[in-house]
C-alpha cells in the first residue's frame, strides 16, 4: 500500500488552491486505495456487524416494549459505528506509517491542516458505507423498524440518514485526528480509543437520543435541538483539529 | 539551596484562608432542609472549581508551549493534569457523600457525573500517552494538542445541568444570563472565601509540583550526560 500522491501536485503551495489541491489529492489516494484493496472496508464492516450481533445476544432478550427496543437499538448501532470509526480511522495514518510513506506526506508542499482534511474526506466514505448498513441492521436485529410500522408510522428514514451523516461525520473527525497524535507512539491500537472516545462522548450521547427520538416519536422540535448539538460538536471538532494538526504531525 | 519566599508566602496565604474558609463554614447556620450536610457545599463546589481551573491551566500551558516552545509550560501543564484528576477525585467523592443522604444513593448515570468521570478518562489518557512517548519535546508537543482539546471537556461539564436535565441541580450561582444567587445570601461570603482558599491552594500547588517537576528533569539530564560523556559524544535521543 504505497502512499504516492498523485504527480500532478498542488501548483501553489501557498494559496488556497494549493489547500484545495491537497485536500483533493490525499482524499482522492485513500478513496482509490480503499475501493482497490477493500481491507479497511471489510474489516470496519465486519467489526460493526460482531458488535451488533454480540450486543443483540446479550440485550435483545430483555427487551418488553417498543420503547425498550428503540432505545436498544440506537445505542447498539452507536457503539458499533464508534468502535467501527476507531478500527477504520485507524488505518488512515498508521497505512502511511507502515509503508513509510508520513514523512513525506508531511513535506508535501501545501498546509499540514489541508492534508488532516484530505484524510478525513478519505475515511468518511468507507465510514458512511458501513453505516448505510449497520443502521438498517440494527434497526431489523432489535425489533425497532417493526415496532415503528405496528403502530403505524413509517421509519423516519430521512431524518435517520442526517443524524448517520452527522454522527459519523463526529466520530470520523475526532478519531482521525487522534490517529494522527497516536500513530507513531507504542501501543496505538489501544491508546487510540482511550484518547478518542472521552471526547466523543458527547456526540454519542447526541446520536443515541436523536435516533431513539425518531424511532419512537418520529421528528419533533427535540430531536432538532440534538441535531443541532450535533452538528455545532461536528464543526468545532473539525475547526480544532485542522487547526491542532500541524503541531500533532510535526515531526 | 536558595530560600523559596514566593512559595513559603504562598503556602502561608492558602492555610490562613483555608482555616478562615473551614471556621466560616463550620459557624455557617444549619440549613432548613438539608441541615449540617449543605456544609459540604464549601468543599464540593470549590474542589470542582479547582479542577475546572486545573484543567483549563493544562490547556492554557499546553498552548503557550505550542507558542513559546519553552519546557516549563510543558512542566506545569502536566503538573496542571495531576493536580486536576487529584481534585475531580475529590470532587467525585465529595459529590457521592452528598448524594447519599440527599438523592439516596451514591452514583446515578446522571449528564453532570457521567461527565465528570469522564475527565478522569480524558485527563488519565494525557497522563498516560505522556508516559508513553520518550522524546521530551515530542511529548511536550503531542500533550499540549491533547491537552488543548481535552479542555472542550470544561464547557461541556459546566452546561451539562442545562443540557441535559439529570438530578444534579443547576449551577447555584448562574454566570450567564446575568449574574444570580439560588441559594440564600448568608452561604455566599462562606462560599467565594472557600473558592478564593481553593484558588490559592491550585497556585500553590502547581508551583511546589512546578518545581518538583524541573528538578527531575534537571536530574534525568544529568544523569543521561553522564552516561552519555563516557559512552558517545554526541547525544542520540531514543523516539518514543
Amino acid at each position: 500500500m504505497t502512499a504516492q500522491p498523485r504527480p500532478t501536485g498542488p501548483r501553489n503551495p501557498d494559496g488556497r488552491s494549493g489547500a484545495w489541491a491537497v485536500i483533493r489529492a490525499v482524499a482522492g489516494k485513500d478513496l482509490r486505495v480503499a475501493g482497490r484493496t477493500r481491507d479497511t472496508l471489510l474489516a470496519t464492516a465486519f467489526f460493526a456487524g460482531l458488535v451488533l450481533m454480540v450486543l443483540g445476544l446479550a440485550l435483545s432478550g430483555s427487551v418488553r416494549t417498543p420503547d425498550q427496543g428503540a432505545a436498544l437499538a440506537a445505542g447498539a448501532i452507536w457503539t458499533a459505528l464508534a468502535l467501527a470509526a476507531a478500527v477504520g480511522a485507524q488505518r488512515a495514518f498508521a497505512q502511511e506509517q507502515e509503508a513509510g510513506a508520513l514523512e513525506q506526506l508531511l513535506l508535501y508542499p501545501g498546509p499540514h491542516g489541508a492534508l488532516y482534511l484530505g484524510k478525513l474526506l478519505g475515511v468518511l466514505p468507507p465510514l458512511l458505507l458501513v453505516a448505510a448498513f449497520t443502521v438498517p441492521a440494527g434497526l431489523i436485529l432489535f425489533g425497532a423498524a417493526e415496532a415503528a410500522t405496528a403502530a403505524g408510522r413509517a421509519v423516519p428514514w430521512a431524518a435517520l440518514a442526517l443524524t448517520t451523516v452527522l454522527g459519523i461525520l463526529g466520530f470520523a473527525a475526532g478519531t482521525t485526528f487522534y490517529g494522527s497524535v497516536t500513530v507513531s507512539l507504542r501501543a496505538r491500537e489501544a491508546l487510540l480509543p482511550a484518547l478518542a472516545f472521552p471526547i466523543l462522548v458527547p456526540a454519542v450521547i447526541a446520536t443515541v437520543k436523536a435516533t431513539a427520538l425518531l424511532l419512537t416519536d418520529g421528528w419533533s422540535a427535540e430531536v432538532g435541538t440534538w441535531l443541532t448539538f450535533l452538528a455545532a460538536f461536528d464543526l468545532g471538532t473539525v475547526i480544532l483539529a485542522t487547526l491542532l494538526f500541524p503541531f500533532a504531525a510535526e515531526s | 539551596m536558595k530560600r523559596d519566599l514566593t512559595t513559603t508566602l504562598l503556602g502561608g496565604a492558602t492555610l490562613v484562608t483555608l482555616l478562615i474558609a473551614v471556621g466560616l463554614g463550620l459557624s455557617a447556620p444549619l440549613d432548613i432542609n438539608q441541615g449540617s450536610l449543605v456544609r459540604l457545599m464549601f468543599v464540593h463546589v470549590p474542589s470542582a472549581w479547582l479542577s475546572y481551573l486545573a484543567y483549563g491551566g493544562t490547556g492554557l500551558f499546553g498552548l503557550l508551549y505550542l507558542i513559546r516552545r519553552q519546557r516549563r509550560w510543558d512542566r506545569l501543564a502536566m503538573a496542571s493534569a495531576e493536580i486536576g484528576l487529584l481534585f475531580t477525585v475529590v470532587t467525585i467523592v465529595g459529590g457521592m457523600l452528598w448524594a447519599k443522604p440527599t438523592w439516596g444513593t451514591y452514583w446515578v448515570w446522571d449528564a453532570r457525573l457521567t461527565t465528570t468521570a469522564l475527565s478522569i478518562v480524558v485527563y488519565g489518557g494525557y497522563l498516560l500517552i505522556r508516559s508513553l512517548i520518550d522524546d521530551p519535546d515530542r511529548r511536550a508537543r503531542v500533550s499540549a494538542v491533547v491537552g488543548i482539546v481535552g479542555t472542550l471537556y470544561v464547557p461541556v461539564n459546566y452546561m451539562a445541568v442545562e443540557w441535559w436535565r439529570g438530578v444534579h441541580q443547576t449551577q447555584t450561582l448562574k454566570l450567564l444570563d446575568g449574574i444570580r444567587w439560588d441559594a440564600a445570601p448568608v452561604y455566599l461570603p462562606t462560599l467565594f472565601i472557600s473558592l478564593g482558599a481553593f484558588t490559592l491552594l491550585y497556585a500553590l500547588l502547581l508551583r511546589v509540583r512546578g518545581v518538583m517537576a524541573a528538578r527531575e528533569e534537571a536530574r534525568e539530564e544529568r544523569e543521561l550526560m553522564n552516561e552519555l560523556g563516557a559512552a558517545q559524544p554526541r547525544a542520540e535521543v531514543a523516539r518514543g
